[in-house]
């Protein structure tokens, strides 16, 4: 789960790491409060959305008259904006974070992520702050460092020193800069956070050091330990039929395609869309109805399918192991009662009681005087699909 | 011959009581399994469908002699459930459960990276081991698999049993086939069981079923070119997949241009293995390279 800016701040703050003051705003009269309530001459202004690279997109502003607070804060609430990371159909700004100014004299990179490799996590430090890391991985990568952190052991106050003292830290800051990377590393473990970054974290004039910016994401595996946390989520930031699939336990991820999917297990799931596309059809999408699938999910995952307009076939591809294809047979029946004429279902049934699946769906949709298309094989089923997807619309219904 | 588990394994299911354990653990022995002890801390001394149940391993250990567990403990206490069995110093660990929290399989690696267990892990996040005809430990359907010579490695549950399927239906059976789990941190990976499968008389061929993110297939194929001597046919999932969003598994994502499956395919082809751009062509691709 990603947090938004402001709120990985606000669990930074409450670990006593220095950020800068600031509140957040979904109005500019918001804006222009909390802007009047920091006081100072100087205010940043950033779109809270889930992407990096908002800088380059005009989605921080640095602005030192109230006027302007309320000016820029009114152009970014409810700008569409296109990042990097945002892919071309951008994000809605709904909210933004009002912040007073940092007198920045240098700029510094560090995270906190899992490490697949060596199983423990680990912390990623560089002198060269403010810009991707992926970009000075590439430029310049003597200047990152890393070290291992035993999930058991923690980050030691000495592994804070030498990193600070391997980025061309002054000796003064050592001390201060360990003292924050444990902090911060506390916070990151205690919230079974999968990353954190902060890009930059500066040293001010005043030989200060604050964390300018913060990216978290937190295991959803463990959202079951940090209610507050799942609190945080922000259901604005995912496609509505995301948010569906997500209460009804679904895993979903749209596409662009017209073939819309209904796979058991997340392998199988991919490959679908794999075979479709390797046949010359698009997927709609991606969706694993997992392994307690029973006749409601099966019409859950049938409606979030057919909430995309692009959809001109649904393709069921199920192998059942713990899942058994009479209820999942059962349970596309009665979704087919809400499935517009002019779109089709194509069937694959295999594994746990794959008979009596088959039997169910044959007998069930002669009865109904329907057309539901089955193949025996994956591959099978996936050729009639995509052929399907790229016939011209005609009814699906043969009522008798 | 096969890796892993046998005719002879001896096995311990780990929350027996609960609704998922008690109805694998039928099948499981249904199949043939061996299934001698059940461990449900709090219900020592009672039984569940003639099993007895123990409340700690080390006393299931003790009454059993059972040497390999299978877990099927809610995600929030899974984790230490597979510490038990390690501490217990069992021969094999499967763990099921999905949904296990990443913080505290890393706890439990480290356990097992520094301490003195034997025990190795499977999964989580998995559908277990299977050599078919011997033991199932797991939930995959056993009427679709044949005893055999092909070995199968896959992060996946049911594109595994699709692979089984295609294999049987070319007329190959499986010496054993292992789900190692879609989750990022697990236990035995690619290029563990491909040791064990290099020295298996009974395997002439594995297939390596592999998904987005990561590096393991990559390095699974850079130790297949050095130190392998049998063929592997290999498919990687979510050749369609948008970068930067979660598949599914808690460890299938992009997140960089390394880990797709395209990068992930070109890869393995180098290292010589032989990648099937469609999951329908993995029977096909065995029976070609087993030349029969």
């Amino acid at each position: 789960m990603y947090l938004h800016e402001f709120q990985a701040k606000g669990l930074l703050r409450s670990y006593g790491v220095p950020v800068p003051d600031g509140g957040v705003a979904s109005t500019a009269s918001d804006a222009l409060r909390v802007a009047k309530s920091l006081k100072g001459e100087k205010w940043v202004i950033k779109a809270q959305v889930h992407a990096g690279g908002r800088g380059k997109a005009g989605g921080v502003k640095v602005v030192s008259a109230y006027g302007d607070v309320y000016d820029e804060a009114t152009q970014m609430l409810g700008m569409k904006l296109v990042t990097k990371q945002t892919g071309e159909e951008g994000k809605i700004v709904h909210r933004i974070l009002v912040e007073k100014a940092t007198d920045i004299r240098q700029e510094i990179y560090l995270s906190f992520l899992v490490d697949r490799d060596s199983e423990q996590h680990m912390i990623i430090a560089s002198s060269e702050g403010g810009v991707e890391i992926e970009e000075v991985a590439k430029s310049n990568p003597a200047a990152i460092v890393k070290e291992h952190i035993s999930p058991v052991l923690g980050l030691s106050q000495f592994t804070g020193r030498k990193i600070a003292k391997k980025i061309g830290l002054p000796s003064n800051l050592l001390n201060k800069f360990a003292d924050i990377a444990e902090r911060l590393y506390q916070c990151f473990v205690n919230h079974d956070a999968m990353m954190l970054e902060i890009n930059p974290l500066v040293v001010t004039g005043e030989s200060e050091i604050v964390c300018l910016d913060a990216k978290m994401t937190v295991d959803d595996n463990a959202l079951f330990r940090h209610p507050k946390i799942e609190e945080m989520k922000d259901y604005g930031e995912l496609e509505p039929q995301e948010v569906r699939a997500s209460i009804f336990d679904l895993s979903y991820v749209s596409m662009e395609g017209n073939i819309g999917c209904m796979v058991n297990g997340a392998g199988l799931a991919m490959a679908t869309m794999d075979i479709i596309k390797s046949f010359g059809g698009q997927p709609a999408n991606f969706l694993d109805v997992g392994g307690g699938a029973d006749v409601n999910k099966v019409r859950e995952a049938f409606k979030i399918i057919l909430t995309d307009p692009k959809v001109k076939v649904i393709f069921v591809n199920i192998f059942g192991g713990i899942v058994r294809c009479d209820l999942i047979a059962e349970g596309v029946l009665k979704a087919s009662d809400e499935v517009p004429g002019d779109r089709h279902i194509v069937v694959r049934l295999d594994g746990t009681h794959v008979a009596e699946g088959r039997k169910i769906l044959e007998e069930g949709a002669s009865a109904k005087g329907i057309n539901i298309v089955t193949g025996d094989t994956m591959a099978d089923a996936a050729q009639k699909a995509v052929e399907l997807a790229k016939s011209e619309p005609h009814k699906r219904s043969v009522k008798k | 011959m096969s890796i892993l588990v046998n005719n002879r394994t001896k096995v311990v299911v780990q929350g027996l009581s609960g609704s998922q354990g008690r109805f694998h653990a039928a099948r499981m022995k249904e199949y043939g399994t061996n299934i001698v002890a059940g461990v449900v801390p709090g219900k020592g001394g009672t039984e569940v469908d003639g099993t007895p149940v123990f409340d700690t391993m080390m006393e299931a250990v003790r009454k059993t002699g059972c040497n390999a567990s299978i877990v099927y403990v809610p995600p929030a206490f899974a984790a230490d459930s597979v510490m038990e069995a390690v501490d217990a110093n069992l021969d094999l660990c499967v763990c099921i459960t999905e949904g296990i929290p990443v913080k505290d399989m890393l706890k439990v690696k480290r356990m097992m990276k520094t301490g003195t267990s034997r025990t190795m892990l499977v999964g989580p996040n998995c559908p277990g081991v299977i050599t078919p005809g011997e033991c199932k430990m797991g939930i995959m359907p056993g009427e679709i698999h044949a005893p055999g010579t092909v070995g199968i490695i896959s992060k996946s549950g049911t594109l595994t049993y699709e692979a089984v399927k295609q294999v049987s239906s070319f007329g190959f059976g499986q010496s054993t086939c292992i789900g190692i789990g879609g989750d990022p941190i697990i236990g035995l990976k690619y290029i563990d069981l491909l040791e064990m499968f290099e020295y298996d008389a009974q395997t002439e061929c594995v297939v390596l079923i592999g998904e987005i993110g990561g590096q393991a297939e990559v390095k699974a194929g850079e130790w297949i070119k050095q130190n392998f001597s049998k063929p592997v046919v290999s498919f990687i999932a979510g050749q369609t997949a948008p970068k930067g969003k979660r598949m599914g598994h808690a460890g299938a994502i992009i997140s960089g241009g390394d880990d797709t499956a395209a990068a992930k395919m070109e890869a393995l082809e180098k290292c010589g293995v032989h990648v099937v751009h469609s999951p329908a062509d993995i029977g096909r691709k065995v029976a070609e390279v087993l030349g029969k």
